[in-house]
């Protein structure tokens, strides 16, 4: 039956009864039970230099921790993994598994159904978090210090690394609380009750690294103090831009951006009160407009369209996300560029969109439009990095493509500056899990930078 | 339609199936649901000598291992003969056998190995009407310790001697149920034969400790904080049961001798190989306790249809076809030579036959191949060992393919050679008996 709530028009809250929101947002995949992650183990066939392993970002030694797996020893999992990745916990929710080491797995392959490597993941961290396993103590102290930028995935990675290596680390992070998008743009039924705040306890408890918030790079500090002050300095700052529309009607009230709604979202203590359109728009392709499409659709949305101004196979989002939104009832169209957003006595009414085609590989619009109803649209079109605190602070860092230059271990072109996750420009696909490894390889190399062989 | 009935030493059946002599057969109430749902005979529950009935203990009495999906591999007791008092197993043998008269209905037995004991039950069994009897010569706990079951089994002189005086004190059929907890089954067996058993029937459980428990150090079942070795049976059991049936079915003394098959079978093709290899029928208890009577549809169904695909038409067409290809390692053809052969639209590219291979064997399975995940037999190094066949986790993929004649063994640069040729004639064996001159 539908709910009261839900033909209120324009942007409203409570659209759904109140039962509705916990079960809407619940966990996207339940753990699996000590027995289901028995049997799901037996299907790993240990393959030799197993695929999935290469295709892990942090070449988690996968076919080892499920073999840990089954055979009744997930603390062990979980130290294989936390080894390589030590928020293995939330890349166990919010990897594109499908896309990376399921993709790959053998069984994938032969039958279509690969070993659900993330769940067992998923298992096995869990179990060492639930009980608070700590695997590692820190070395005696360097008496080195250095300054980490952002407490997300990147900057926690290269953190706990540091920590164990026994140098002093403090984190800035421009926000209140730490976990950067693990905590601000993950959709919530990813990671489900606070996990992200759990997993920074979990990293953190190894000791060494203190985590200094409200304090942003160019407002409240500068880069010359930190580099003055501190040994080395990781910069895992994220990205602060949003692309705009470039649309007519784009500053209307209704139209914002999809990375603020999904924070807004995860940081709502009571859903209900969380307004949302009757009719949403999200436009573009990637995994920020489907958590915005789901979200908005589990809010109690009565219609989600994604618009994307390319094909299917164009879309950044995985299959497997497209096909979660397709399931929660969002439409996805394509071929479709936002032209004008329509509004009346200041608010959205709809959108404006023209057709697109590939004319010489160049992506051109039509002409032919279409006016789509809308009470709320979603601007989900990429974020962009904001140069201006960084670069306004202190020497120049080298930049290329509108992202922190680095090379293949992080360093920037300052000598005392190291930076990974996605501000830099060769940021493997913008994922948790390649920010993870990008953060801990930097780690390596400001310790090998700051110790003789590895000996401080 | 193939057509099953059963004439195992007289005692007919409509079907191979029996259920072994164990808790399923342990009363009128499980044989007669047994018969319901189609089972061709039972062996009932061992009976002892009147008197106190033994009791077991009141702890668990099995236990398992299992496959990660708790799917039941292997099952060990450390449960008696039957706790039930003599009188009552008579009187319901006797009311089963009249009710079901077309089924087959034996009689285990293990009494005290003196002559007076077995002359006191036999008369008293034979007067049920059952169709026949089991020596229970294989009881590997318990009863062994008190002379009986294994105790007897494990010496082919009393083995010898019980059977002789069961043949002497009563018409009925004997089935000698033999122990694996020997060095050479043909041992007991040949006994067994020498006395005028009619049959063997084989294996008893096997001498077993299923688990440890880790925490309290003790074996499982654990009563009390101890473990006592308990018979071992399943699936697990059955490769070992079939070598021990077949070593019986090709020995020169006891060729011949009717075999009833007991070991793990589970599936219709399970009954048929132990019946390839000379059982004349398939005892089953651990498939039956672990998913109930109903398996024998699946067993007499399976079995008719395998029959009619190869035109078998009766058990006879097929029972003991497999015993003349059974033989000794000293007469395999040594100019045989196959090659292990990987298709590669089946290979998933696991890698397993690899890395046991070049770990454990004899590195002739590549992994790459110009800069490629590859997996491919190098024929020079491959001795056709079977290992990556049986690693390989995709049926079919990995096939051994003998080199034809006049072909190049690329390993050992010699062409095949159509002439058998075994290791009694071969030039390395140092005893080697050289053809009749």
């Amino acid at each position: 039956m539908m709910a009261e709530g839900q033909l209120k028009q324009g942007i409203a809250a409570g659209r759904l009864a109140p039962g509705q929101y916990t079960a809407n947002f619940t966990d996207l995949h339940p753990p699996l039970t000590q027995h289901e992650a028995v049997v799901e183990a037996d299907r790993c066939y240990f393959c030799y230099d197993a695929p999935c392993m290469q295709a892990c970002p942090t070449s988690i030694d996968i076919p080892l921790f499920i073999r840990q797996i089954a055979t009744g020893n997930p603390l062990g999992a979980a130290k294989t993994i936390f080894d390589q990745n030590i928020l293995g916990g939330m890349c166990a929710r919010v990897c594109p598994t499908e896309t990376l080491c399921e993709e790959v797995c053998v069984r994938e392959v032969a039958e279509g159904k690969p070993v659900q490597i993330g769940r067992l993941q998923r298992y096995a961290t869990d179990e060492a978090m639930n009980r608070n396993k700590q695997f590692y103590e820190r070395s005696g102290s360097t008496g080195r210090r250095i300054a980490v930028v952002g407490a997300g995935p990147a900057g926690l990675a290269a953190a706990h690394r540091l920590a164990i290596y026994g140098h002093d680390v403090t984190i800035f992070e421009a926000k209140p609380k730490p976990g950067g998008l693990n905590e601000y743009g993950i959709a919530a039924y990813k990671a489900t009750d606070d996990f992200a705040q759990a997993e920074v306890d979990y990293v953190t408890d190894v000791g060494g690294i203190a985590i200094d918030y409200d304090k942003a790079l160019g407002r409240d500090f500068s880069l010359d103090e930190l580099t003055a002050n501190f040994d080395a300095v990781f910069l895992g700052m994220g990205l602060a831009g949003v692309n705009a529309l470039r649309a007519e009607g784009e500053e209307a009230f209704g139209v914002h951006d999809a990375v603020d709604f999904i924070a807004q979202l995860r940081q709502s203590n009571d859903l209900s009160q969380l307004p949302i359109g009757r009719r949403v728009v999200v436009i573009g392709g990637g995994m920020t407009a489907i958590d915005a499409a789901i979200q908005s659709k589990l809010l109690g949305a009565e219609q989600v369209t994604i618009c994307y101004r390319r094909g299917k196979e164009h879309m950044n989002a995985s299959e497997f996300e497209q096909d979660l939104a397709a399931a929660k009832g969002v439409s996805i169209r394509h071929w479709l560029q936002p032209r004008r957003v329509i509004t009346e006595g200041g608010a959205v009414r709809g959108i404006e969109v023209e057709y697109t085609q590939l004319v010489d590989e160049r992506l051109v619009g039509t002409g032919m439009t279409e006016t789509l109803e809308a009470d709320q649209v979603f601007k989900a079109i990429g974020q962009s990095f904001e140069s201006a605190p960084l670069n306004g602070s202190g020497d120049a860092i080298e930049t290329e493509g509108g992202r922190i230059k680095v090379d293949s271990e992080g360093r920037t072109s300052h000598l005392k500056v190291w930076a990974g996750g996605d501000c830099v420009s060769d940021a493997r696909e913008d994922l948790t899990v390649a920010a993870v490894a990008a953060g801990r390889d930097a780690a390596e190399s400001i310790n090998r930078a700051l110790t003789s062989n590895g000996r401080a | 339609m193939a057509d099953i009935r059963s004439d195992f030493v007289g005692i007919k059946s409509p079907n191979p199936f029996w259920l072994a002599s164990a808790p399923p057969t342990d009363k009128a109430y499980n044989v007669v649901r047994a018969f319901k749902a189609g089972w061709g005979g039972v062996v009932w529950k061992t009976l002892g000598e009147e008197g106190p009935p033994v009791v077991n203990v009141n702890g668990p009495r099995y236990g398992a291992i299992w496959g990660p999906d708790r799917r039941l591999i292997g099952l060990n007791n450390i449960e008696l003969i039957t706790d039930r008092d003599l009188q009552v197993n008579l009187q319901e043998i006797k009311q089963v056998k009249r009710d079901w008269p077309d089924r087959a209905l034996v009689v285990s037995l293990m009494v005290p190995c003196v002559e007076e004991a077995w002359k006191a039950i036999l008369p008293v069994v034979e007067d049920t009407g059952a169709d026949g009897i089991e020596l229970n010569f294989g009881c590997p706990h318990g009863m062994s310790e008190r002379g009986m079951g294994a105790a007897v089994g494990q010496v082919p002189e009393y083995v010898e001697m019980v059977v002789r005086w069961c043949k002497q004190n009563t018409r009925m059929p004997v089935i000698t149920k033999l122990t694996p907890n020997i060095s050479d089954i043909r041992n007991p067996a040949r006994a067994a034969h020498a006395g005028g058993t009619d049959a063997v029937s084989l294996i008893n459980t096997i001498n077993s400790i299923t688990s440890v428990n880790l925490d309290s150090f003790s074996p499982e079942p654990s009563i009390d904080g101890k473990g006592t070795h308990g018979g071992y049976c399943g699936p697990a059991v059955k490769p070992i049961a079939m070598n021990m049936v077949a070593e019986i079915a090709r020995d020169q003394q006891t060729r011949g001798l009717p075999i009833s098959a007991i070991g793990g079978i589970t599936t219709w093709r399970d009954a048929a190989e132990f019946m390839a290899l000379g059982a004349g029928t398939a005892q089953v208890c651990t498939a039956a306790m672990t998913y109930g009577f109903k398996i024998v549809e699946e067993m007499i169904e399976g079995l008719k249809n395998w029959m009619d695909e190869k035109g078998h038409s009766t058990l006879d067409d097929f029972i003991g076809r497999a015993v003349p290809n059974v033989t000794d390692w000293q007469y395999l053809n040594l100019n045989y030579v196959a090659k292990a052969r990987i298709n590669q639209d089946a290979c998933i590219k696991c890698g397993r036959c690899h890395i046991a291979c070049e770990d454990t064997s004899h590195q002739a399975i590549t992994h790459m191949v110009d800069g490629a995940r590859h997996f491919e037999v190098i024929e020079a190094e491959c001795v056709g060992c079977n290992l990556c066949v049986n690693v390989c986790p995709v049926e079919g993929c990995i096939t051994m393919e003998p080199l034809a004649v006049g072909a190049l063994d690329q390993r050992t640069g010699l062409w095949v050679d159509s002439a058998y040729a075994n290791w009694t004639t071969h030039p390395n064996n140092p005893s080697a008996r050289q053809a009749a001159e």
